[in-house]
């Protein structure tokens, strides 16, 4: 297989925004079995502007390991709109698909971005939007632009829009932070001088739980992304953690040893009293929904070395999911729920795996030999997990078939924990 | 009784920088033994909080500040992936539930910890487990429910910062804080 290394850095253009915060930079190691060559055409009237939507597009799509920019260079006149688009100097350089469009000023500072989506070889049109924005959301637009070029050319839902969490750790300060998919504008949630950990997007996307260790014991915060109010959620006697929401973002399971072990409950998204869920005599955690929130995974230690078993919340009934192997750990439903994927121990090696409900078939995605705390994208397509490299932290994804790699790495802290968030409504 | 020796050599050895100097070697570790046995005596902490170049943090009278009591030594390691109190523990455990025992206002916090491998959700549910590990076995010895807190950092607090199995070795621990220490 071709070994396709494309560098985005990010670095620019940021450092005086957002200098303070661990700036995420994404490298693409190994690209899609086929990749869609594209031609992206800069945008006419972007050059007036300091961000170039064009660019963004072309990094996104390139970025997802499916898409293969071919160079628009030396098309003149560049074309704006489909109908001057000639589809022969497109076709003859090798490209499907054609992108082009606009940026125009208005007179309230606002610009309206303009494109079009084009098949060269069929010479149809398969997509033309408009958007009135204000400069701050040239970002935001290219994303959703990108998200509509995905969308139709592979059929899977785009998560350019999305958002990321995770933690980043710089001598002895956490930091929690949000940012785009792509890295950019991260935002600090909490800092601490103690650990953080286990962040997990509400399925709105308004709220985060975590993990803080300030009072010197694991207890679990929701905080609001948009007031960035927090509430305690559980803070027992003994250890409080693994926070999953609930879909209907109501109520959370966490992990409590208050009734003597480590053992799954449901408690309010704003606290209250606890139901517990699990009942082992040894380590019940990690509990993850499924997307119909009829049951949930978790790990348990229960048949002797820890494994993931499926509890039936309706029935109660619970069901041995992993036998391969001694540690099977940290499961995540994807979220069409037919699968999940899940750490796993081979030899001195913790790899991120995906496992089939139907056929039972496992697949291992990763090669690295400290890969922990898979989080999967909400289109399913790519699982976001925390790796090393050289003793730091990194994050690193990986696609649901296990093709396409990415890493993203911060310039001076350890990274690790992500969390990625939900699509945006 | 080789086997305690041998046991709180292990322990000795183990508990880093509590000890001054002058006190390595075999010495005080006969002395231990009625520590042991008769927890919260003062008299056996009076006697070695006077020993020549002590540090004077060592308040005579509370064996739990004395160097040369097996009181003051405040950590249990395991195996990977284990829970269970080795042998080489038991003694330690004892001394401190019949402390707790003896001294009812006295109050405990056990620290769970583990190595760096794995996942952190599981191993901050394993560091509890070796919390309540060593709770089950203080209680056993006659500490009251109520005295004991139990807690884990996983591994999210490693005292060695290392990679390799001594580091690691050396982060599976559960750590005993006495309220006030």
């Amino acid at each position: 297989m071709t070994r396709l290394v494309i560098r985005i850095l990010l670095a620019f253009c940021c450092a005086a925004a957002f200098g303070a915060h661990a700036q995420l930079t994404i490298e693409i190691i190994g690209g899609g079995a086929t990749t869609i060559p594209i031609a992206i055409v800069p945008f006419a009237g972007e050059s007036n502007y300091p961000l170039g939507v064009s660019g963004i597009v072309g990094a996104d799509l390139s970025r997802s390991g499916l898409f293969r920019l071919v160079d628009p260079g030396g098309v003149v006149p560049r074309p704006a709109r489909a109908e001057d688009v000639r589809y022969g100097d497109w076709t003859g350089r090798g490209a499907d698909a054609v992108v082009v469009g606009s940026m125009t000023a208005l007179p309230d500072g606002r610009a309206e971005v303009r494109f079009t989506l084009l098949d060269a070889v069929k010479q149809a049109q398969l997509a033309s939007f408009s958007y009135v924005v204000p400069p701050a959301q040239f970002r935001a637009t290219a994303h959703r632009i990108a998200d509509v070029i995905y969308e139709k050319l592979t059929g899977d839902v785009g998560v350019f829009s999305t958002r990321i969490a995770y933690v980043a750790k710089q001598g002895a300060r956490y930091e929690l932070l949000v940012a785009d998919a792509d890295g950019y504008n991260p935002q600090s949630i909490v800092t601490s001088r103690e650990p953080l950990l286990s962040p997990e997007w509400s399925p709105d996307g308004t709220r985060i739980a975590y993990v803080s260790m300030e009072n010197r014991k694991p207890v679990v915060y929701v905080q609001s992304l948009t007031t960035g109010a927090r509430q305690l959620v559980a803070n027992f006697r003994g250890s409080n953690s693994a926070p999953s929401w609930s879909p209907d973002g109501s109520k959370l399971a966490v992990t409590l040893s208050k009734d003597g072990s480590s053992q799954i409950y449901l408690i309010g998204a704003d606290g209250g009293s606890a139901q517990r869920l699990s009942t082992s005599s040894g380590i019940d955690t990690e509990a993850t929904f499924a997307p119909d929130g009829r049951s949930i995974l978790f790990t348990s230690d229960r048949g002797g070395s820890p494994q993931i078993y499926r509890l039936s919340l309706s029935s109660g009934a619970i069901e041995r999911m992993t036998y391969d192997g001694n540690y099977n750990v940290s499961p995540r439903f994807l979220p069409d729920g037919k699968g999940f994927v899940f750490v796993r121990r081979d030899g001195g090696r913790l790899n991120i795996a995906l496992q089939d409900f139907a056929t039972r078939q496992v697949q291992i995605l990763t090669q690295g030999s400290l890969d922990e705390s898979p989080s999967v994208a909400p289109n399913g397509k790519l699982i976001l997990y925390a790796s090393e490299v050289g003793g730091r932290g990194i994050l690193a994804a990986v696609s649901s078939d296990g093709r396409v790699k990415q890493r993203l790495t911060a310039t001076a802290s350890d990274v690790r924990e992500p969390a990625w968030g939900p699509l945006q409504k | 009784m080789n086997k305690t020796l041998i046991a709180l050599l292990a322990a000795l050895a183990l508990a880093a920088c509590s000890t001054t100097p002058k006190q390595e070697g075999g010495a005080p570790v006969d002395e231990r033994n009625p520590a042991a046995t008769a927890p919260g005596a003062a008299t056996s902490g009076a006697g070695q909080g006077s020993v020549a170049g002590t540090p004077s943090q060592a308040r005579p009278g509370n064996p739990l500040k004395d160097p040369g009591s097996i009181l003051s030594k405040r950590s249990v390691y395991f195996d990977f992936d284990a829970y269970a109190i080795k042998d080489d523990y038991k003694s330690l455990l004892e001394a401190h539930g019949k402390y707790l025992q003896a001294n009812r206002g006295a109050h405990l916090t056990v620290e769970g910890n583990t190595d760096e491998r794995g996942s952190r959700e599981y191993n901050i549910a394993l560091g509890q487990r070796r919390a309540d590990a060593a709770k089950r076995m203080m209680m056993l010895y006659g500490a009251s429910e109520a005295q004991i807190d139990t807690v884990s950092f996983g591994k999210e607090k490693p005292k060695n910062p290392g990679h390799d199995e001594s580091a690691w070795a050396e982060n599976r621990r559960d750590d005993l804080a006495y309220r006030g220490d």
